[in-house]
């Protein structure tokens, strides 16, 4: 079974674009962004719905992404619309698709089931097309470990922000708001061993507010963060870029590994202490998140 | 008691005879002489009478005051008034609210035009085939060579100026009491009034003698008029410039600041020039933070000069400006305030008959309408084929320039802007090293070393045809314009040979 979808992967920002903009989804490759969200739900307005649909439908068939994640967030089933906008995607080749609203693992296994008759009906081998959850409610974000463990094609859970204050009664404000859904979010995500992604930032000119968001989820252990403008990439990935120093330390880890295995030796140690295996997964993680602001795209 | 028989070798001394002692002393105040002795005419008419004006001969016009220019229409409605026909018309640039200009050229007023640029109506007209006669269009360099060596000669030029004191020392802004008009510097008015037979400055502010600092020195200026009005001070200068906030265009000004250091034009000491188009303009903020994280500054920037650029110069990083246009409120301010901000002619600035400042230029970062397979780049017409631009210093500082960096979106909409063939060359391809667009980079094989640069500093190099390819598979291949034969402008080269020409559009039906 060939999957559209890769689980584990860079996943540090994911660019909102309204599914309804045919300049913004021809250019949405060009800013960098690891995953590229195509909206068809709360940036396209309702009379707008039907060319979305079709436009997202006919981006995914003629556009090249490149090497970019395809994400496409499509109306909750309740809405009446989810259905029709799978219909028009899956067809047309996307990698992922993004359910808004999720209060329940129902919720999942109700758009899954949706998704393997589509596969089926287009002869698409069952299983191709990834999923990932937006939490946007107080139920959905106490029920997050049975979402994020609803369905093997969850590659991650997201935190939808604007809906969730709301449903508490309160704002968005410092970030304090958010801290318990952040964490039960997170925490969910790393139980099921997929991404945990982190809400948008929706003021575009405060780049100090962004950037203090995007340390704060940084240092709770979010993989990324979803971003409504391309300007907002670039901080982000500087962000969640590792400093020179912990790097350096990663490759000696990795260095005192490799020098350890060429003795055949089963225990590497480096300054006299003994490397354990969370200290070379993060080393590993580190790594690979140095190396992922390669400039040069292959094609 | 001087002997002049007993000089010897007296007749290899330049000498005008023995001192027959002084003119009486005249004793009237300065302001008293002022008012007695200056080059003050009571009205436009008299100027032009005195200039003795003739049929046929050119008058020349500056476009400092941009799209607020009132001098011009005032100037040329008069001399319809007064009768004149046959005039040529050359001026540094035309603007859309020259549209009038459309009557006197019906009535034959005005039957030929030199100028950089065409915008607006009068532009929709030319290219309809408005003048029997094509518009010639150069450059600012080659404008200035041109005047300077009699290939474009002024009989009388007309130059408004914000600012003049009765003797003709006049400037683009005012250090008395009355700044509302103003548009910083005067650099192409300079080069008409050095060469211009008779010279008009036009004003609406006179100020005390000596008007200094200033533009244009007094021994330039014939006659003077001061009139109410000369120009509305908004078309004149925009506020502020803002950087721009489209991502898109930040994305290829970040890509065209690190194509210059990856290319190694970025050192200590380096100088600048950069348009006010939003990617080129933009182009300066990414520099700002590498200059600022390298502690390096920049000898000098060059050119039409913005607000961002004063900026940089008042924060340290630029030691001096030269400034022949400014573009913006805050450059026009910085120019006033700065000592080190100074303001050149178009000869100095581009003349390629003069050892100009843009062959001084490490880089220049220019924007463009269309560029072709061969680098050749065009900013004058549309993509309807229309007259819709101006050529402003592009093909001098392209070649000037050690490096020419060429941006621009890969597609406009509907619109390629990477084609087989651009509709006019303005600055051949030869002088356009780098093709910086939001999809991708360009270098000309003519600079296989600038290529390898690149790649080395991880910059994805693409051949041109490639970024073709590309912006065909975004928007598919546009359909020829239909030209007409005849032809509606010639484009000059800035040595004064025939770059182009531009062609009657042909709106039949097809």
């Amino acid at each position: 079974m060939e999957k559209r979808y890769v689980k584990d992967r860079l996943r540090r920002s994911m660019m909102f674009v309204p599914g309804n903009n045919p300049g913004m989804i021809s250019d949405a490759r060009i800013y960098g962004a690891d995953s590229i969200m195509l909206d068809l739900e709360d940036s396209v307005a309702f009379t707008e719905k039907d060319t979305a649909r079709l436009l997202v439908h006919n981006a995914l068939k003629t556009i090249d992404f490149g090497k970019k994640e395809v994400v496409v967030r499509i109306n909750d089933l309740a809405s009446g619309l989810g259905v029709e906008d799978l219909e028009a995607i899956i067809p047309a080749g996307v990698h992922v698709v993004r359910l808004p609203k999720t209060d329940s693992a129902q919720d999942v296994i109700d758009c899954e089931r949706e998704i393997a008759r589509i596969e089926q009906k287009n002869g698409i081998p069952v299983g191709s097309v990834g999923m990932m959850a937006a939490i946007e409610s107080a139920n959905g974000v106490l029920n997050a470990r049975e979402i994020a463990t609803a369905s093997d094609r969850l590659i991650g859970v997201a935190l939808g922000a604007e809906d969730y204050v709301t449903d508490l009664k309160t704002t968005r404000a410092d970030g304090i708001e958010l801290l318990f859904a952040r964490c039960m979010i997170l925490n969910a995500a790393r139980a099921a061993g997929i991404a945990a992604l982190d809400t948008v930032f929706s003021n575009v000119n405060d780049d100090e507010g962004f950037l203090a968001e995007a340390t704060l989820i940084k240092k709770l252990g979010f993989d990324g963060k979803s971003v409504i403008n391309p300007r907002q990439i670039a901080p982000l990935h500087k962000c969640l870029q590792p400093s020179q120093k912990d790097l350096d330390k990663a490759y000696a880890v990795m260095d005192a590994i490799a020098e350890a295995q060429a003795r055949g030796s089963g225990v590497a140690s480096l300054k006299g202490k003994m490397i354990d295996r969370p200290v070379v997964i993060r080393a590993q993680r580190l790594i690979a998140l140095a190396e992922a602001d390669d400039p040069v795209e292959e094609e | 008691m001087v002997e002049l028989e007993k000089i010897p070798h007296l007749d290899e001394i330049s000498h005008h005879g023995v001192f027959q002692g002084v003119r009486p002393k005249n004793t009237a105040t300065f302001r008293q002489r002022t008012v007695a002795h200056n080059k003050l005419m009571p009205s436009l008419e008299e100027a032009i009478r005195r200039t003795g004006l003739k049929d046929g001969m050119t008058i020349s016009f500056h476009h400092h005051f941009r799209n607020g220019d009132h001098v011009l229409n005032m100037v040329v409605d008069t001399l319809a008034r007064m009768g004149y026909k046959n005039l040529t018309l050359a001026a540094s640039s035309l603007a859309a609210v020259h549209a009038p200009l459309i009557e006197h050229i019906k009535a034959g007023v005005i039957t030929h035009i030199e100028t950089s640029g065409l915008r607006g109506e009068l532009a929709e007209q030319v290219s309809r085939g408005l003048m029997d006669c094509p518009v010639v269009f150069r450059s600012h360099g080659g404008r200035a060579a041109a005047i300077s060596s009699g290939d474009l000669h002024i009989d009388v030029a007309f130059l408004g100026a914000p600012s003049c004191d009765p003797y003709g020392n006049a400037n683009g802004y005012s250090r008395d009491d009355d700044d509302s008009i103003a548009c910083g510097s005067l650099g192409y008015a300079r080069t008409d009034a050095k060469y211009a037979d008779n010279v008009i400055v036009i004003t609406s502010n006179v100020v005390n003698y000596p008007n200094a600092p200033w533009a244009i020195p007094e021994d330039d200026v014939d006659y003077i008029v001061k009139v109410d009005d000369i120009g509305d001070p908004k078309g004149i200068m925009s506020g502020a410039t803002r950087y721009t906030k489209n991502p898109k265009e930040l994305l290829i000004a970040e890509t065209a600041a690190n194509v210059i250091e990856a290319a190694g034009y970025l050192y200590d000491g380096f100088s600048m020039q950069m348009g006010s188009g939003g990617a080129s303009l933009a182009a300066a903020r990414f520099l700002r933070e590498k200059m600022l994280a390298q502690h390096i500054h920049c000898r000098f920037a060059l050119g039409g000069i913005t607000g961002q650029i004063a900026a940089m110069h008042e924060e340290g990083l630029i030691d001096r400006i030269l400034d022949v246009q400014s573009f913006d409120v805050d450059a026009a301010l910085s120019l006033k305030k700065n000592h080190f901000h100074h303001q050149i002619s178009a000869s100095y600035y581009a003349s390629p008959l003069a050892s100009a400042a843009v062959d001084q230029l490490d880089f220049v970062i220019l924007s463009a309408l269309e560029i072709d397979t061969d680098f050749n780049v065009n900013v004058l017409t549309g993509s309807d084929g229309v007259i819709r631009g101006a050529i402003g210093g592009h093909p001098d500082t392209a070649e000037g320039a050690s490096l020419s960096v060429v941006v621009g979106p890969l597609t406009r909409g509907r619109i390629p802007t990477i084609i087989d063939h651009v509709n006019t060359v303005v600055t051949p391809g030869a002088t356009v090293d780098v093709v910086v667009t939001d999809q991708g980079v360009a270098v000309n094989p003519n600079r296989p070393e600038v290529a390898q640069k690149l790649k080395k500093a991880g910059i994805r190099v693409y051949t041109i045809q490639q970024l073709k390819a590309k912006a065909e598979a975004l928007v598919g291949k546009p359909d020829p314009i239909r030209y007409l034969d005849r032809i509606v402008g010639v484009v000059m080269y800035r040595d004064n040979t025939i770059l182009d020409v531009i062609r009657q559009i042909d709106e039949t039906e097809a």
